[in-house]
């Protein structure tokens, strides 16, 4: 069992509590098959991996991913980094992460190297071709309308009905998804063509009202190889919020 | 934001995603800092090969650091010939891909001239709703 970093300084006020979804992708990322997948994709000869967290809220997940590298990739020459749009995320996240690094080597445990956790939108900001493995935990949620990303006010000079407005607006980017739950995620699937290198992997978590088999049967349908699979899920079958994680590769990697 | 990270990040403005001219960033006003951190001489090692050694010329150059090899350093150079130990040149890498980052500053795409802040360590590469 790997420890579980502590996210106890991150205030959930405003940024998203570690919930099943999270602990889903903490479960798959470390189960058997994955890690075996995982280093056959990144066999220790080549260069060293770098990882992307899009959206990484309290940082539980990059900072899980950091501080276990050795037991998840079976190296430890990896470099992880995060985004997220939302600053208090930004701020939790380093905090999460370097206390996991740090843990880990307390423990002789094999941590990766983190760099950074950026403010950003989704990939926008990474240089195309360079992620080896994106990991998304989406606004999975359908919802009426999807919030808008720009023009939070972040200055202390606020007032508590002005600081609660803003801090309900970036909790509700951190579920709402639009419609399908998907609109967020759409965009997200465009840009991995793009962003991931040519033996990069996507994982992105899906709840049932998403209906993870179209999306895979779309991913089959890119140009360039690309399929998916489910590789990890949980929740209760009747529940309305049963979760995947989809595996996002090129069958063959491209030269 | 590290020095290495800057090796990975672009203009966030779709307009600019096929220009070259949006790569690297460039640092301006740039506080520095250094965060000591432990030496890992395989991930020197084995991120050396993957990085854009022009780009990471440029931009130590930008920043006023020491001078970079003119090409990437092999991996026997990492690697102190008498000793066995990191040689000089693996600890100079690891200071300034890992252990030296701009605290404050901007960062600037030169193909459209628009300014990242870093605050605090932290780059924001939002863009107002109007330039997206």
């Amino acid at each position: 069992m790997l420890p579980t970093p502590s996210t106890s300084h991150v205030d959930y006020d405003r940024i998203y509590e570690p919930a099943e979804d999270s602990y889903l992708l903490l479960d798959t990322l470390s189960s058997p098959s994955e890690v075996e997948f995982l280093s056959k994709q990144f066999p220790q000869s080549e260069i060293a991996p770098l990882v992307l967290e899009v959206g990484t809220g309290s940082g539980v997940v990059l900072a899980f991913v950091t501080g276990n590298a050795g037991h998840i990739f079976g190296r430890n020459d990896v470099a992880t980094l995060g985004v997220d749009v939302n600053e208090f995320a930004c701020e939790g996240t380093i905090q999460t992460v370097q206390g996991a690094v740090k843990d880990a080597a307390a423990a002789s445990g094999n941590p990766g190297q983190f760099l950074e956790c950026c403010k950003g939108d989704l990939t926008s900001a990474v240089k195309p071709q360079s992620i080896d493995v994106l990991i998304f935990n989406p606004p999975y949620v359908p919802t009426e309308h999807l919030p808008i990303l720009t023009g939070m006010n972040y200055d202390s000079a606020m007032t508590s009905s002005q600081k609660f407005e803003r801090d309900s607006h970036l909790l509700s980017l951190s579920y709402a998804g639009g419609a399908d739950g998907m609109e967020t995620t759409n965009r997200l699937l465009d840009e991995l063509p793009v962003v991931l290198s040519h033996r990069g992997i996507g994982y992105v978590l899906l709840c049932a009202q998403n209906r993870p088999h179209d999306v895979i049967a779309r991913i089959q349908a890119w140009t360039g190889d690309w399929t998916a699979e489910i590789v990890g899920s949980s929740g209760k079958k009747a529940g309305w919020e049963k979760l995947c994680i989809l595996r996002i590769w090129r069958r063959e990697p491209c030269p | 934001m590290k020095v290495l990270t800057l090796n990975f990040l672009t203009c966030a403005r779709k307009t600019c995603k096929q220009n070259p001219a949006a790569f690297p960033l460039h640092p301006k006003e740039a506080e520095l800092e250094q965060i000591e951190t432990d030496i890992n001489p395989l991930f020197i090692q084995n991120m050396l090969p993957r990085l854009d050694w022009e780009a990471m010329k440029t931009v130590t150059n930008e920043l006023g650091l020491p001078n970079l090899p003119l090409e990437t350093p092999t991996a026997e150079a990492l690697v102190d010939e008498s000793s066995g130990e990191p040689s000089q040149t693996l600890k100079d890498l690891h200071s300034l891909l890992m252990e030296t980052s701009v605290a404050s500053g901007k960062l600037v795409c030169a193909n459209c001239g628009h300014e990242y802040a870093v605050k605090e360590g932290i780059a924001n590469f939002l863009l107002p709703s109007h330039m997206v």
